[in-house]
């Protein structure tokens, strides 16, 4: 099917099938009982899933296969948000000029940059990344703040000119992004019995090109070039020895994941068109490479898992708080209810990061492949096959002498 | 893939199968047939507060949380009822909003405009929430206030006071109850020029985003209304710790006042090495050297200890206020939580009061029956005397603080001093004012 060999096949149809049935999967508690708060099947959630999945998969052609370890790729990210906004601005709401634009602006972008950071590797490398990151929000934030809105973000005003539409919608408020006036925020409820699942254009449109952003990076993967982008990952200096320059490999992938991250840059924009400097912050750089190593790099499906984990982490686990413990132990007796409460506390709320760093820390010590090794350690436990996970990628390199 | 075989049972299966997908319609119900977003259906209606408990500003955000509990509290009829009793309008009985308990659900904004709708838009769209209320910081007011205006909620502005709030960025669905950097400055400056003279020159430092630049326009035009003379204005980034390098260009401006449009953490550091320079020691073009901090708070006052002393600012509210409504708040809020509410805990206390009495007097909770309610509304009791909030902006006008850091404080939490009242009428402005111009109020929207 599509040109895959009938593993990749099977991975692509599993996510294809995870993607498309994620609000029946993210939803498995009915709405109102106790177990809703960890529900994650609303459409904000659905949205950031996939698009930090796209961006996580992007990031993982660049680093998972070439070993370049980017530090600001949230740049990117910004500035295809910031092109979004600026195309609802100027020309109309149709969310396809301007996720067309953002991919366009993050690839020129990504030229510049790599162009010049990838004199370097290793260590220079990521740090000349985090400068020139760090360099676009401080301009996003104050120098550029008439293009950027700075601390405010970019925002859409009714006075916009937007060519081919219109500037305020019939009642009088600044008109939604939409796909020839398919509302991207507009959702329908499926009640049954006590559950609600909730279906989201939105949430539909960016699933849709995430599986094709999925599927081109299953080819990228399996193509020579990607073999290429291995050979210069396992050993660049042999390679140009054998008569190879790296320098066009490594900044062909380097842009493409550039233009991946303008692409989630882009839907972000479409799915909530506002556009804030905060994105490119390097902090935001910092969490695509959590994202790609806490799922697992190198591997295909494990950049979209540890995105998924780490917005589901950040969206759930810190909206806990105190007075929802107590609704939870309040079996307990007084004092003990008081005690564990008081235990659990520190990790929930404001606690996320905390949570999530030890998680994170457990990952990396007891699955140095990932949550993807998890699965395959869970499968191997109850598979009949053994053979052929051997030659999936792992995330370690072996030594060339 | 090619070979096509269609048997009996294949064919019932996909038969069956379409069928169900037929049906489905049938069970799809488009969001909320009540006419507007999240209209409260059980006994229960569901507030969101989107405070940062993280970042920059977490002190705050923590105070007004616990300002939000408080209110929430005694919106259901527990506690001593706090402001309710010498709020003006009568409408809460003290059995929740319309006869619905109060519940809430709250989130972090981080101080990132990204984080904080993220937040806002989960509380909007998973848990139900019909208002939502917070924030620290004028980049979060503004994003939040967009995401509810496009949403179809009400958005009730916590502690934000850059001009562009209820200014270019003001939404019909969004309101706010702090006061802004021109009120600050109108305040400001004839105290400023009552206590060092109508011929002074200052020199601007100011925080290089949004919420600064305002502060920055508002005090500059005020000051120089009166006769002052601006040297200069130098941006700092907002990420500075060390301010050294930004002072040492004072003295050779021949400035002798300067102006700190800092807040929090950026406030204390400045002031903090400006006192160390000996500035205030310092004797200019024959006049003491004076230092000016236009937004003051309690939090940063107690962050920059000794060196506040003398020096003047203004704020929203102070605890220390006699009215009694402040009493009423400040005894009820200390004997829940042991110490003395800040100004962002009172302005996010009245702001959920107000929303709540607006709909008790509309009637209903649709967003634009609440505006209805809200807009030209004049009331009494919430502890800053009689207040507006005006119809043309959504901006509450209502008498403005000018605070000095005390010289001897009695305790921890004892550390402004007010040294005077500035009546409303001396910082109302006109709704297209240059400060505030460029933006539109548009219609309410009440969503779905």
């Amino acid at each position: 099917m599509f040109a895959l060999d009938k593993k990749d096949a099977r991975l692509l149809l599993m996510v294809a099938v995870l993607t498309m049935l994620a609000p029946f999967i993210l939803n498995p508690f009915p709405a109102g009982s106790e177990m809703a708060q960890f529900n994650a099947g609303y459409p904000d959630l659905m949205q950031r899933f996939v698009i930090f999945g796209i961006f996580a998969i992007g990031f993982n052609i660049l680093f998972g296969l070439t070993g370049y370890l980017s530090f600001g790729h949230a740049a990117f990210l910004g500035v295809g948000s910031y092109s979004a906004v600026w195309m609802f601005k100027l020309l109309s709401m149709n969310v396809l000029p301007a996720i067309a634009l953002s991919v366009v602006v993050a690839g020129l972008f990504s030229v510049v940059i790599g162009f010049i950071s990838l004199r370097r590797s290793g260590i220079y490398f990521s740090i000349l990344t985090l400068a020139f990151a760090q360099m676009s929000f401080a301009l996003a934030y104050s120098v550029l703040t008439p293009i950027t809105g700075g601390e405010t973000g970019l925002q859409l005003a009714l006075d916009d000119p937007r060519i081919l539409d219109v500037a305020a919608s019939a009642t009088g408020n600044i008109p939604v992004p939409g796909l020839f006036g398919l509302e991207m925020r507009a959702s329908t409820n499926l009640e049954l019995g006590p559950w609600v699942f909730t279906f989201n254009v939105g949430y539909y449109f960016s699933a849709l090109i995430m599986l094709a952003a999925f599927y081109l990076a299953i080819r990228i993967f399996r193509s020579p070039f990607g073999m290429m982008l291995r050979a210069i990952k396992s050993n660049q200096q042999r390679l140009n020895y054998t008569g190879l320059n790296a320098r066009p490999y490594t900044l062909a992938a380097f842009v493409i994941s550039g233009m991946y991250a303008g692409l989630a840059g882009g839907l972000m924009a479409a799915m909530d068109p506002l556009a804030g400097a905060e994105r490119m912050f390097w902090t935001a750089s910092g969490e695509v490479v959590l994202m790609t190593i806490l799922g697992g790099a190198g591997t295909l499906i494990g950049p979209v898992l540890g995105a998924g984990f780490i917005k589901y982490m950040e969206n759930i686990i810190s909206k806990i708080n105190e007075s929802i413990l107590h609704q939870w132990f309040y079996w307990l007796p007084d004092g003990l209810e008081d005690f564990v409460v008081a235990m659990i506390y520190p990790f929930i709320g404001k606690g996320w990061h905390l949570t999530l760093g030890l998680l994170f820390m457990a990952v990396v010590i007891f699955l140095p492949g990932g949550l993807v090794e998890g699965g395959q350690r869970i499968g191997r436990m109850f598979g009949r096959k053994k053979s052929e996970e051997k030659d999936k990628p792992s995330g370690k390199t072996t030594p060339a002498e | 893939m090619s070979k096509t075989d269609v048997t009996r049972r294949g064919l019932l299966r996909t038969g069956a199968v379409a069928g169900a997908g037929l049906m489905v319609p049938t069970y799809l119900r488009a969001g909320g047939h009540e006419g507007f977003t999240n209209a409260p259906t059980g006994s229960t209606v569901t507030l969101g507060f989107n405070v940062p408990q993280s970042g920059p500003y977490a002190d705050e955000g923590a105070d007004e949380l616990r300002a939000y509990e408080l209110a929430v509290e005694h919106l259901n009829g527990g506690g001593d009822g706090g402001m309710l009793s010498t709020f003006s309008s009568k409408a809460l009985q003290g059995n929740g909003i319309l006869g619905k308990k109060v519940e809430y659900v709250t989130g972090d904004t981080q101080t990132k405009s990204d984080a904080a709708r993220a937040s806002a838009k989960s509380m909007i769209e998973k848990d139900g929430a019909v208002m939502i209320t917070g924030g620290s910081s004028s980049g979060v007011a503004v994003a939040v206030q967009a995401l509810c205006q496009e949403a179809g909620v009400i958005f009730m502005a916590g502690l934000t006071h850059s001009n562009d709030t209820t200014g270019k960025d003001k939404r019909a669905n969004g309101f706010r109850h702090f006061f802004n950097s021109y009120m600050s400055g109108a305040a400001l400056a004839p105290v400023l020029a009552n206590a060092y003279g109508t011929d002074r020159k200052a020199y601007h430092l100011t925080a290089d985003y949004n919420w600064g630049y305002t502060t920055e326009e508002a005090v500059k035009s005020s000051t120089e209304a009166m006769g002052w003379e601006t040297v200069n204005a130098v941006k700092t980034p907002l990420t500075q710790t060390d301010f050294s390098s930004y002072i040492a260009p004072v003295l050779q401006s021949g400035a002798d006042v300067l102006v700190l449009n800092h807040y929090g953490g950026n406030m204390v550091n400045s002031l903090t090495n400006a006192v160390q320079f000996g500035l205030r020691d310092k004797m200019v073009n024959g006049k003491q050297f004076e230092i000016v901090v236009p937004l003051y708070s309690r939090l940063m006052a107690k962050g920059a200890g000794a060196n506040v002393k003398g020096i003047f600012g203004s704020t929203n509210w102070h605890w220390s206020l006699q009215d009694e409504g402040s009493k009423a708040f400040v005894r009820s809020f200390g004997t829940k939580y042991g110490f003395p509410p800040s100004q962002a805990a009172h302005t996010c206390y009245v702001q959920a009061l107000l929303y709540a009495d607006a709909v008790e007097r509309a009637g209903s909770f649709n967003p634009c029956a609440v505006v209805e309610a809200l807009e030209g509304f004049e009331f009494d009791g919430m502890g800053n005397g009689p207040t507006l909030y005006r119809a043309e902006d959504h901006q509450c006008f209502k008498d403005v603080l000018v605070v000095k850091g005390k010289e001897n404080p009695t305790s921890e939490f004892d550390l402004l001093e007010i040294v005077e009242v500035t009546p409303v009428d001396q910082v109302t402005y006109a709704p297209d004012h240059p400060q505030f111009a460029g933006g539109a109020l548009g219609t309410c929207n009440p969503g779905a």
